[in-house]
């Protein structure tokens, strides 16, 4: 469907990849909301997934108690809506991650302050 | 001497044929259409505009009088109000932030919709409407002005009130209510007029209203009570020609009714996403609470909205697409809101703290199946962070809505422990939103929104400091730069109520009044 309108309706789209200095990655800690959304970040799309791990998220979400906590190799990652497998050795690119991609992780165990998933 | 003749007085009908009826504008050397491009090209078919019927029957020469008088006690209140220092008169500093969620995110409302009325009241061909829509946005005109000036009167003592304007083009949280109004004004006409009258002045203005002006009641801020009670004859008016304006598109054809759902699906939910800011208001920012944000949605969306719905089923209308998901909102929105101003209270023009303990007590009350579960231990532990001098402030920009422009802070329905994930393809880029609802405006006009402005994208395109900023420069900090594009003053306007400013001030404001200052003989 298009919006009707009274003359022709073309306006360019605000957020194409050329605007940003880098593509932008959304990302969220499920059961986590202390954090009240997920994040939204221009990364490089040649830094390598562990990098975003072990460099990008503590800064992002180190204030958790639960943070420190986390064993990644057990977090259960989603893309889209599906289940999905990110390679850490691979970087973001390799990993199908585009611009304005959401990603999404849960961390098993861990379920926020006082079991509130907050 | 000629006798003096006196003149028939025309009789309140006949006056008010000749104040409305008599005022149309048949072209003559141009088409109708050219003159008047707007009124149909949405698809509405009327046949007859006389059968517009104004509820109240308001000629301008009485509307005059009327408005006139409003004023003239309006006024007289302010004045005394600021001759006898009422703002000392209020509950608790923390108060005003309220008045500064209104006047940075309410009053320019007002605004827009004075605009979007006169817009409509130029391009209807029906004479009733326009002079109805006309008086509307003087009205509108008014609440702008009476507004401001009632709460200027708080910015000479309080900080987070002086660049109102600048800020609600600018602050990230007051791209919601202003996208939702440019939404509205430019679509077409009929689709203003459901957006703005029906959904939000007949649907939802009770749940913007009451909260404020019984809390400003509760609260001691008798200004604001005032411009209250000077509106709200106006939203009453407002609020009969918003459901005249739905019976009379459905009462003119039948194949207006699935136009008219479409937009009552859609300005409903946009209407529900921005009411967000009110909820918060009313469970956290009143010291003194008028009631909880679940039982003014049970009274006046559930039990009246309801019945509205129901009357409106012999036109074939059904309750709204998001109704079900913001009657399950009722539990969560309020906390989750307030949350997000938390994380982000550094970056917003005013204050948010942690409730005190009664507070979170009542809030326990009040939202018995939720608040205890998932929402008192954050608190806490902000409360005990903040203790050891670690207030949390959240530094990193938040994914938003496409659609409502609200950061994704929703949760699903049926888990208010997920957050909802939404998302569309269009012309190969991807577009995220916070609801089912908000993903189904989106995709039934993508052209619309893929424009937004979306304040995180835009700090990132460096479209959010002020000329002259080099954003590689060395030591170059985004977030001051972003603060002062804003024209916040950092430190004062911002950050936790405990330690501000405004909080200190009060305190020695009241304490003038109860002891002697320092210095001064007893």
């Amino acid at each position: 469907m298009t919006v009707v309108a009274a003359a022709p309706y073309r306006f360019p789209v605000a957020d194409v990849r050329e605007n940003f200095p880098a593509p932008l990655l959304y990302i969220g800690w499920d059961q986590h909301l202390m954090f009240c959304a997920p994040f939204c970040l221009p990364l490089p799309p040649d830094l390598p997934f562990d990098a975003l791990l072990t460099q990008v998220l503590p800064g992002i979400y180190g204030a958790h108690p639960d943070f420190a906590r986390i064993d990644w190799d057990q977090a259960q990652w989603t893309k889209a809506g599906q289940p999905w497998r990110p390679d850490r050795a691979k970087s973001l690119a390799e990993n199908g991650l585009g611009h304005k991609d959401a990603i999404h992780f849960r961390t098993p165990g861990l379920n926020g302050i006082a079991g509130s998933c907050s | 001497m000629d006798t003096r003749v006196a003149r028939k007085k025309l009789g309140l009908k006949e006056r008010y044929a000749a104040m409305t009826r008599g005022l149309g504008w048949e072209t003559s050397y141009q088409p109708m259409d050219k003159v008047f491009p707007y009124d149909r090209y949405e698809g509405l078919k009327i046949h007859d505009w006389d059968q517009w019927q104004d509820p109240f029957r308001l000629t301008m020469d009485a509307y005059w009088k009327y408005q006139g008088e409003k004023e003239k006690k309006l006024y007289a209140v302010i004045e005394a109000f600021a001759q006898n220092n009422g703002q000392l008169g209020v509950a608790d500093a923390r108060y005003v932030n309220a008045l500064k969620l209104f006047i940075q995110g309410v009053t320019p409302l007002e605004y827009y919709a004075h605009r979007g009325f006169a817009h409509v009241g130029r391009q209807f061909t029906g004479e009733g409407a326009r002079v109805a829509a006309q008086m509307q946005s003087i009205d509108e005109l008014r609440h702008y002005q009476t507004e401001t000036h009632a709460i200027s009167h708080y910015n000479k003592y309080f900080n987070g009130m002086h660049s109102p304007n600048h800020w609600f083009d600018r602050v990230w949280y007051l791209s919601v209510p202003k996208s939702f109004f440019e939404d509205a004004c430019t679509a077409g006409p009929f689709e203003f007029l459901t957006a703005v009258s029906f959904s939000f002045e007949y649907v939802l203005t009770n749940l913007l209203f009451v909260p404020f002006m019984s809390g400003a009641a509760h609260n001691g801020d008798m200004s604001t009570v005032t411009f209250g009670f000077s509106a709200q004859s106006d939203e009453s008016r407002h609020m009969t020609l918003g459901i005249e304006c739905i019976k009379f598109m459905l009462e003119q054809d039948p194949d207006n009714v699935p136009i008219v759902q479409r937009w009552i699906d859609k300005w409903f939910w946009r209407g529900y996403r921005l009411l967000t800011l009110v909820a918060m208001m009313q469970d956290y920012m009143l010291p003194k609470r008028v009631m909880s944000w679940k039982e003014a949605w049970e009274m006046y969306a559930e039990s009246n909205g309801g019945a509205l719905f129901k009357d409106l089923a012999r036109y074939g209308i059904r309750e709204p697409k998001g109704w079900k998901d913001a009657c399950e909102g009722k539990d969560h929105i309020s906390h989750q809101a307030w949350n997000t101003f938390y994380n982000y209270a550094a970056a917003a023009p005013f204050h948010t703290w942690v409730p005190k303990d009664d507070e979170l007590q009542w809030l326990s009350e009040k939202y018995p199946n939720t608040f205890d579960a998932l929402y008192r231990p954050r608190l806490e532990y902000y409360r005990g962070q903040q203790e050891q001098g670690q207030r949390f402030y959240n530094k990193t920009l938040p994914m938003l809505c496409q659609t409502c422009q609200i950061p994704m802070l929703f949760t699903e329905p049926g888990d208010a422990t997920q957050i909802a994930y939404r998302e569309s393809s269009y012309l190969g880029d991807k577009f995220h939103f916070c609801s089912d609802h908000c993903k189904e405006i989106f995709d039934h006009e993508p052209e619309k929104y893929v424009q937004a402005w979306l304040p995180v994208h835009q700090i990132y395109q460096g479209h959010c400091f002020k000329p002259g900023v080099d954003p590689t420069a060395p030591g170059f900090d985004p977030l001051a730069a972003v603060l002062d594009y804003y024209e916040l003053n950092v430190g004062r306007d911002n950050f936790d109520f405990e330690g501000s400013e405004d909080q200190k001030n009060f305190a020695a404001w009241r304490g003038d009044g109860t002891h002697n200052a320092s210095g001064e003989q007893a």
